[in-house]
């Protein structure tokens, strides 16, 4: 079995520790005997819509983002889009949870269009969130730490990724986390989100391989490390904010 | 007015008077800097300051001034007022005769707004703990506009290495000196993935390297606008590694420099000493002496002995300082035996997905064995898990004290332990160290 990943934008798009999302699903996946391949789009480069699985998306500085949000209203964009509605599975951090919504409306200037793929619009308000997040999915916990001054506010097609018990989340106000929107998930959370959040990484794996592969099982890994490290976090959290 | 506030705040060089001071007359920091014959030379930049600032003052002395300093860790504004304040007679005057200062970079703009320095260094630009300082891009819009509002007569010293840097001299209508490494065998072609400067400050285009330094420091040009590395008025063109010293050949100077402290990083920072001397008109041979003779900072490169074992302490708090500290550990050639610290204090950064952006693969590739700790420790085990560091050799212990006896329980007679720690990590190590049997004294900053 094999696993193709595509890092969108990694120079322009990488500024939280994003390379650690990368590098989990990587490993998680080789440790499964699963071969990874993991390939890169920026731009001024073509993205094949047919190749990658899995899409990772990570935050980005404001003039990243305009270079980006500008490449995304060209023909990379539509590629995007084709590869989403094909059964692509898509990890969006921060900037590029943004980037996927509806519109980016910075502090100052026009909005920035987004790819439209999350039901999803942010705009950026006064106050920056800054610190631990904890919030809840399905009897999972989510851990990561927030660094953002959008606020983002789900329309009615994206469902929350999580429900907030620590921190901001998505505005401050609805208690929400993040976006899911069929194989595509955006959140604030990085710290890297993925090396703590194995579930969430294993998730996004059987996503990306079902796009070939059909529903897959997979195997449980020793995550000791990683329950540790959730765990560490939760306190963290809830002892320091 | 000034004799009150020096009644009430003249209790040693700690931040707290120096708050209480700016807080009754604001403009105390450039009424004090004003009384400093050779006047104020300011280093600020995400890595190297501490130690920049230090071969500086040093410099300065070996050449028979009375340098006043502010310690590592007190680098706001009220630090430096602290410094100013604790070196002030009674009768309002700085005993000293130049000022020369570390700052931080968020603070540079309002110390500058106070000050006229006569130099201003600025070591390196790079991701820092975005929880504090948010985005270098962001960072460099607000030193340019800071450094824009200076007068022709203060003397920039910029390190030509760094594109963002670099692009600070655009707008200042005085003197730039530039310092940078010419030795074409130090830095590599690959591009680096920690990088904060794929992209040409100017115009934003992708910037080509023809050498690769450390993240986006190298040998750079931008094939679309034509900003490219200016020539270096103080050049390296050779730097010989060794595990414990670097030996410079600089252009212009018969002899070679050695310098007892490790790394390409220090490198830079020898050279930006030795340029910002040469601003303030310190004598070379002065200069050169100082940096043969430098000792190491707080947690950069200390060294010592704990139950027959070598101790050395470094500091690491961002990816680039991380990964410059990894660079002089591997051209030791050794296998490591660590103690890894990892805490989130406000001083060390809450946020640790730093740890992520940091290349602990290649760290993981020559360690032996990593006693792992900090608050959070948890987070450390797991990159090291992540960087193919085999189970076996990683142990996860809690507490300062256990985790230091365990590395050094870890460590044979005769070895040498290594300790990378964040900076509240490190002073708690430090603390357990004297208290487990060291017995010299710490350097006092
Ligand atoms: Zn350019």
């Amino acid at each position: 079995m094999d696993l193709r990943i595509t890092h969108l934008y990694p120079d322009l798009m990488s500024i939280y520790g994003d390379r650690g999302n990368v590098r989990t699903l990587e490993r998680r996946a080789a440790w499964r005997d699963i071969a990874v391949e993991v390939r890169s789009c920026t731009v001024g480069q073509t993205l094949e819509p047919d190749w990658a699985d899995l899409y990772f998306f990570g935050g980005g500085q404001d003039q990243g983002q305009d270079l980006v949000g500008q490449d995304l209203a060209g023909a990379n964009g539509g590629a995007l889009r084709l590869a989403i509605t094909g059964g692509a599975a898509v990890l969006a951090v921060c900037g590029g949870y943004q980037l996927l919504g509806h519109h980016y409306v910075p502090g100052t200037g026009p909005a920035i269009p987004g790819l439209g793929v999350l039901d999803v619009t942010t705009r950026v308000e006064k106050e920056r969130f800054v610190g631990n997040l904890l919030a809840e999915r399905d009897g999972e916990t989510l851990v990561g730490f927030e660094n953002h001054s959008g606020l983002t506010y789900l329309g009615a097609s994206a469902a929350p990724l999580a429900r907030v018990t620590r921190g901001r989340g998505n505005n401050g106000k609805d208690r929400t986390e993040g976006a899911v929107q069929g194989a595509v998930i955006g959140t604030y959370c990085h710290g890297s989100v993925l090396p703590k959040n194995p579930w969430l990484a294993d998730l996004l794996l059987a996503w990306a391989l079902a796009r070939r592969h059909g529903a897959v099982e997979l195997t449980r890994l020793d995550d000791r490390e990683e329950s540790a490290a959730h765990d560490a976090a939760i306190r963290a959290a809830r002892s320091r904010r | 007015m000034t004799r009150l506030l020096l009644v009430m705040t003249r209790r040693g060089a700690t931040a707290l008077p120096g708050l209480v001071a700016l807080t009754l007359e604001p403009r105390l920091l450039g009424t004090l800097a004003s009384g400093l014959d050779h006047g104020v030379a300011c280093v600020t930049g995400t890595n190297g300051k501490t130690t920049t600032t230090r071969m500086l003052a040093e410099a300065a002395r070996e050449a028979g001034w009375s340098p006043v300093h502010n310690r590592a860790g007190s680098n706001l504004e009220r630090g430096i007022v602290a410094s100013l304040l604790a070196a002030t007679s009674w009768g309002g005057l700085v005993r000293g005769d130049s000022g020369l200062f570390e700052v931080d970079e968020a603070s540079l703009p309002r110390v500058l707004a106070e000050v006229s320095p006569r130099v201003v260094v600025v070591t390196n630009l790079f991701r820092d703990q975005l929880d504090r300082y948010h985005e270098v891009d962001a960072l460099a819009r607000r030193l340019r506009a800071a450094i824009a509002s200076l007068p022709p007569s203060t003397i920039l010293v910029l390190n030509a290495d760094d594109p963002l840097v670099t692009f600070l001299a655009d707008g200042h209508p005085g003197t730039v000196a530039f310092f940078g490494i010419d030795d074409p065998t130090i830095g590599g072609p690959e591009r680096q993935a920690i990088s904060d400067a794929d992209r040409c400050p100017r115009c934003r285009a992708t910037l080509s390297y023809r050498r690769v330094v450390l993240a986006h420091e190298g040998d750079w040009s931008c094939g679309a606008c034509g900003f490219t590395r200016p020539p270096r008025d103080v050049a390296a063109l050779r730097v010989a590694l060794a595990a414990d010293s670097i030996t410079l050949t600089i252009a212009g100077i018969a002899e070679p420099l050695q310098v007892p402290l490790a790394g390409t990083y220090n490198a830079h920072n020898a050279l930006a000493a030795l340029a910002a001397a040469r601003a303030l008109g310190i004598p070379q041979a002065a200069a050169l002496r100082a940096l043969a003779a430098i000792r190491p900072a707080f947690g950069r490169q200390e060294s010592l002995e704990v139950l027959g074992r070598r101790i050395r302490l470094l500091l690491v708090k961002n990816p680039a300082g991380f990964d410059a500290v990894v660079s002089a550990l591997l051209a030791t050639g050794r296998r490591l035996r660590l103690l890894a610290a990892l805490s989130d204090r406000a001083a060390d950064g809450r946020d640790v997905s730093w740890i992520w952006d940091c290349d602990v693969e290649r760290l993981a590739a020559v360690t032996e064995h990593a006693v792992v700790t900090g608050m959070r420790g948890e987070d450390l085990a797991l990159r090291f898990k992540y960087a193919g560091l085999a189970r076996e050799r990683v142990t996860s212990v809690a507490g300062w004290r256990d985790a230091t006896r365990a590395a050094i329980a870890a460590t044979p007679v005769g070895g040498e332990l290594v300790i990378l720690a964040t900076y509240t990590a490190m002073q708690a190590i430090r603390a357990e160290l004297a208290r487990t049997g060291h017995a010299g004294q710490f350097w006092e900053d």
